[in-house]
């Protein structure tokens, strides 16, 4: 195979980790792990422009034969497509004209019973009043997106604010109604509930069981961790009553799927610059008999007492590969706990169209907001100039549209030749407007953080493999 | 192979052919949500 011109750095990523060397093809998804022969010689080739015969004769420190046999793998896996792929594009994802609406955000409370310090909600009220959703907003909001799904059988409503359960009456009404009206129109709705667990008691816990519906606990960990951040209106911690609740409702679940798919919890955590070493933060969630979680970085701008500052990086680095031999310590044990960045399905993962237009705000999801505007998503809610339409008039604005879907990673300079492009979906549109005033520059920091979760996740793959 | 082990084997540009049915569920890229990022999903298929 002649390599002479193939971009080395966009096409293929390689690292090391816990001793193993690694290499993900990044074109066709396929993942490999190198002996020292091998890794030496791949990294030589790379160097020399692909000149297989320099190679052979430079490897003067391994043995001739083994060298041939190398060359001859690599030639192998090049011929099946599974290393040195070419990159499909640039391509274009297809869209159809009018944006097929199939997922929504219900803000059912703009008001929230805490006060965290990371909210990107405004503590709750995104910039406005303190408000509720009224019921016939959340039916108008059903019925839009049950009409503006077109051909697609699977809706998503999910239930969010603010804190949603302090309009516990509405999500009922909501759910029941929306059941009903999905039948009618021949389609199912899932839905999903993301709370902060303050008002979660047995019977709301039986209403989300007997109704199927899939929930987020926000949770950040140990309870000096987590009192720091989420505090009540009067400043006192959270931890007690959460903490609880959430220990209430997992004792309740049996064998929830780890990937989100059917019905699923999960315990989701932020983590900040106060706890760099947030993978003691994710076992303490473990001991609670959390079994699903995820912990995930905050967004702040450099203002914040808790944003992360250019040194924390190598530190939060050393927590995930930390907490990586930790998962793989306790799995097959009682400890066991999955925590879902380090979920990867390489061979069974989303299709390319999927990856390219990531997650589909502005054309595929919408949020609504308690009076029933319509923005890209939750992040956008409260931003006048990204508003895109309501629920009642059901029109929705095509130019935002356009302009969220074009927002995919081949039309990102940066993600072009990034080697984890097909796992992010470009990053948060939301991080990149508030970070960079523009939709199309990645957040940076997002970016080095997610990658560094997904060599972590592909680490964990090889060793699982390996045995 | 002797030096070299395939742990996942996958061809992306395949799925140009075969997906893009839209029924999966919605991911989110942020870090403040249900944190479904398209990479740690599946397909629904």
């Amino acid at each position: 195979m002649n390599l002479a011109n193939y971009d080395f750095d966009a096409n293929l990523h390689r690292f090391e980790q816990g001793g193993e060397r690694i290499v993900l093809d990044v074109n066709s998804g396929s993942l490999h792990s190198f002996d020292p022969v091998a890794w030496e010689a791949l990294k030589l080739l790379e160097e020399l422009r692909g000149n297989w015969g320099a190679v052979q004769e430079q490897l003067t420190q391994y043995d001739q034969a083994e060298v041939a046999e190398v060359l001859q793998e690599l030639q192998a896996l090049a011929e099946e497509g599974t290393l040195f792929s070419g990159d499909p594009g640039p391509y274009e994802p297809a869209f159809p004209a009018e944006p097929i609406i199939k997922a929504i955000c219900l803000h059912v409370a703009h008001d929230c019973n805490l006060r965290c310090e990371y909210c990107f909600a405004g503590t709750g009220d995104f910039g406005g009043d303190r408000s509720l959703m009224d019921l016939e907003v959340g039916k108008q909001a059903i019925r839009f997106v049950l009409s503006k799904s077109g051909h697609r059988k699977h809706c998503e409503v999910d239930f969010f604010g603010g804190e949603p359960l302090v309009n516990y009456r509405v999500v009922k009404e909501l759910v029941d109604f929306g059941r009903k009206a999905a039948e009618e129109a021949g389609k199912t709705i899932k839905f999903t509930l993301t709370t902060n667990a303050v008002l979660l008691d047995k019977q709301v816990r039986e209403f989300l069981e007997a109704n199927d519906i899939s929930v987020v606990l926000s949770l950040d960990g140990r309870q000096e961790v987590n009192d720091q951040m989420r505090p009540y209106a009067d400043g006192s911690g959270s931890y007690g009553l959460v903490a609880e609740n959430i220990k209430a409702f997992v004792a309740e679940q049996t064998n929830p799927s780890p990937f989100a798919v059917g019905t699923y919890y999960y315990v989701r955590g932020t983590y900040t610059h106060h706890n760099l070493d947030f993978d003691q933060d994710v076992l303490h969630l473990a001991e609670l008999g959390c079994r699903q979680i995820s912990v995930e970085p905050v967004v702040a701008g450099p203002e914040a007492h808790h944003a992360f500052r250019e040194e924390d990086l190598p530190v939060l680095a050393s927590s995930y590969e930390r907490l990586a031999e930790e998962y793989l310590a306790r799995r097959g044990s009682p400890a066991e706990f999955n925590f879902f960045h380090f979920n990867l399905e390489l061979g069974k993962g989303p299709c390319l169209p999927k990856r390219l237009s990531g997650c589909g705000a502005g054309y595929e999801y919408l949020a609504v907001s308690p009076d029933g505007t319509l923005y890209p998503c939750h992040q956008f809610v409260g931003k006048d100039e990204f508003k895109v339409g309501d629920v009642f008039s059901g029109t929705v604005n095509l130019e935002l549209a356009k302009k969220f879907r074009a927002s995919h990673v081949y039309n990102k300079p940066e993600c072009r030749r990034c080697w984890a492009r097909f796992f992010c979906g470009g990053g948060c549109h939301a991080a990149a407007h508030n970070f960079n005033g523009d939709l199309r520059k990645p957040y940076k920091l997002g970016c080095q953080l997610q990658q560094k979760r997904l060599e972590c996740a592909m680490y964990i793959k090889v060793k699982e493999a390996a045995g | 192979m002797k030096h070299i082990v395939t742990v996942s084997k996958a061809n992306l540009k395949d799925t140009l052919k075969t997906g893009g049915c839209g029924e999966c569920q919605t991911s989110c890229q942020s870090a403040c949500k249900t944190s479904c990022t398209v990479g740690n999903q599946v397909c629904s298929k």
